[in-house]
């Protein structure tokens, strides 16, 4: 038997140079590609396409803050009646009446497969299936209803969660208090559920200000349009891109803030916890 | 006419049988401390007396009122029984303030300033006036324990249960508790207590409980149960718990 010898041999590339000239290789293939398109492209064409100033200009004075407007306005709603849907939903779906229970898990699973399209089409048919039947403040009814149907299914499924999240201790603390059990979810349980969810019912608030994009599917007069209605309106007019482009920056606009509002909101509830 | 009586209680969680025929009271006033090895059934007991958890068999009856009873109003009963739990559960979203008012304006219906008033007195006792508008994230394990007892007191019970109230507390935290708990048994409340700390039981209580298997093995008062057991299985329990280096011969 050798002694065992304390220097290890090494074969070729030591771990860290390997992974360094990995690196180096997957930089220069990006500079390659940046350089490849920066040559290749026909960069006045797409400005001209994309970013024409004067059709930039056009679309704020046709009224692209209007739309930006009806966009949060159509959102809000929706999530308003998500909201309180969801909530419903979700103490149905833990109550211990049975057929709370079934009446809860088959909406939810209803409707959270099909796609949100398929529900504005149906709306948008309404009208025309049931003779003289009107949804009132039109369009905005409509709207809320279609995006708030489906908004519900999502949320009550995070309310749920969070419900199931607050520790039974609670429930014992409150009920060990005399409080009935209607009062307990109310005043105990409810209030820390929605701390819980918050951020992800930030998350679903983002995915309604994109779905109520669907709106065009339900038509509305040009007054109703919301940003995406309204830049594929003036797109179509202008044959170019422009306003469509200045249109999804607008929803950047609202989801933005909103992001960072969800960081803040968890990185609170971290330092709380 | 007792505080508290339990006849024949009977639980069971699966097959495995935790109570197995309980009998006792607790008389007003009397401060009663229960003790034994862990699995012995006494927070299950304690947990019973204001129907957190149901038993199989058996009734419990609280001022004569049979709580066990499915025709009994269980809210109103339970107002009249404070509980403090071992991992406190104070409200994480209310205020020390709003952690014992929130029960009295919804419960008991007191106005907010009666409420208010009641908490601040209660909040006096346990010595925690100076944080009334701290949330409970904010605070030591002791003084969250501490706004327990006084969340509780503020419904104005007539019977105290509380779970093993100092054993989530870090060992130097667990003496100002105590001193509450002291205090509040010179003032006459009633108490039932579970616990481990063998010191206070023998200072504070009137009655000592030792229980083991689910059954009541001996109780009395502490100078003959924990000073001079008259049992062998309450004797090896005091041995290990007074003396944990303590080996047992084989």
């Amino acid at each position: 038997m050798s002694a065992p010898s304390d220097t290890v041999e090494r074969k070729g590339l030591s771990p860290r140079q390997r992974s360094q000239r990995s690196r180096r290789i997957q930089y220069s293939i990006l500079v390659v590609l940046v350089l490849v398109a920066a040559f290749t492209a026909d960069w006045g064409q797409i400005g001209s396409v994309f970013f024409k100033p004067a059709y930039i200009r056009s679309a704020f004075e046709d009224g692209l803050l209007n739309a930006l407007v009806k966009t949060v306005e159509y959102t809000a709603g929706a999530f308003v009646i998500g909201l309180i849907g969801g909530t419903v939903l979700a103490l149905m779906r833990l109550s211990s009446v049975g057929p709370y229970r079934w009446i809860s898990t088959a909406y939810i699973e209803f409707f959270r497969g099909l796609p949100a399209i398929v529900v504005f089409i149906a709306f948008s048919l309404l009208p025309l299936a049931f003779e003289g039947m009107t949804i009132p403040l039109d369009p905005y009814g409509t709207v809320w209803l279609a995006l708030g149907i489906v908004a519900a299914a999502y949320m009550a499924e995070v309310i749920r969660a969070g419900i199931q999240a607050v520790p039974k201790g609670q429930i014992e603390a409150a009920r060990s208090l005399g409080m009935p059990p209607a009062l307990a979810t109310r005043k105990i349980v409810l209030p820390q559920a929605f701390r819980i969810v918050l951020p992800p019912l930030t998350n679903d608030l983002i995915l309604l200000v994109k779905d109520s994009s669907l709106v065009f599917i339900i038509g509305t007069t040009a007054a109703g349009y919301e940003l995406t209605g309204f830049g594929r309106d003036l797109a179509n007019t202008y044959s170019n891109l422009t306003p469509l482009v200045t249109a999804g920056f607008c929803y950047l606009i609202i989801t933005l803030p909103l992001g960072i509002l969800v960081r803040r909101l968890e990185a609170k509830a971290a330092r709380t916890r | 006419m007792a505080l508290v009586e339990i006849k024949n209680l009977n639980k069971s969680f699966g097959s495995n049988h935790v109570l197995r025929g309980i009998d006792f009271t607790v008389e007003q006033g009397e401060v009663v401390c229960v003790i034994g090895p862990s699995g012995s059934g006494k927070s299950t007991l304690l947990r019973c007396v204001n129907l957190l958890e149901v038993p199989q068999e058996g009734k419990v009856f609280v001022r004569g009122e049979e709580i066990t009873n499915p025709d009994c109003h269980l809210d109103a009963a339970r107002q009249q029984i404070g509980m403090v739990f071992q991992q406190f559960n104070l409200f994480p979203h209310l205020s020390v303030l709003q952690n014992c008012t929130v029960a009295q304006t919804t419960v008991l219906k007191r106005k907010p300033a009666e409420a208010d008033k009641v908490a601040r007195a209660n909040l006096d006792r346990v010595g925690l006036n100076d944080k009334v508008t701290a949330y409970p994230a904010q605070l030591s394990g002791g003084q969250m324990q501490r706004v327990a007892i006084a969340r509780a007191l503020s419904m104005d019970p007539a019977l105290m249960l509380f779970d093993e109230p100092t054993s989530a507390l870090d060992p130097e935290l667990v003496g100002d508790v105590l001193t509450v708990m002291r205090k509040l048994a010179l003032d006459g409340m009633t108490m039932l207590v579970v616990t481990h700390e063998m010191a206070f039981a023998r200072e504070v209580a009137d009655r000592v409980v030792f229980m083991d298997g689910g059954v009541i093995v001996e109780q009395g008062p502490p100078a003959e149960v924990i000073g001079n057991p008259a049992e062998e299985r309450t004797r090896t329990f005091l041995r290990r718990v007074l003396d944990p280096t303590h080996v047992e011969p084989t």
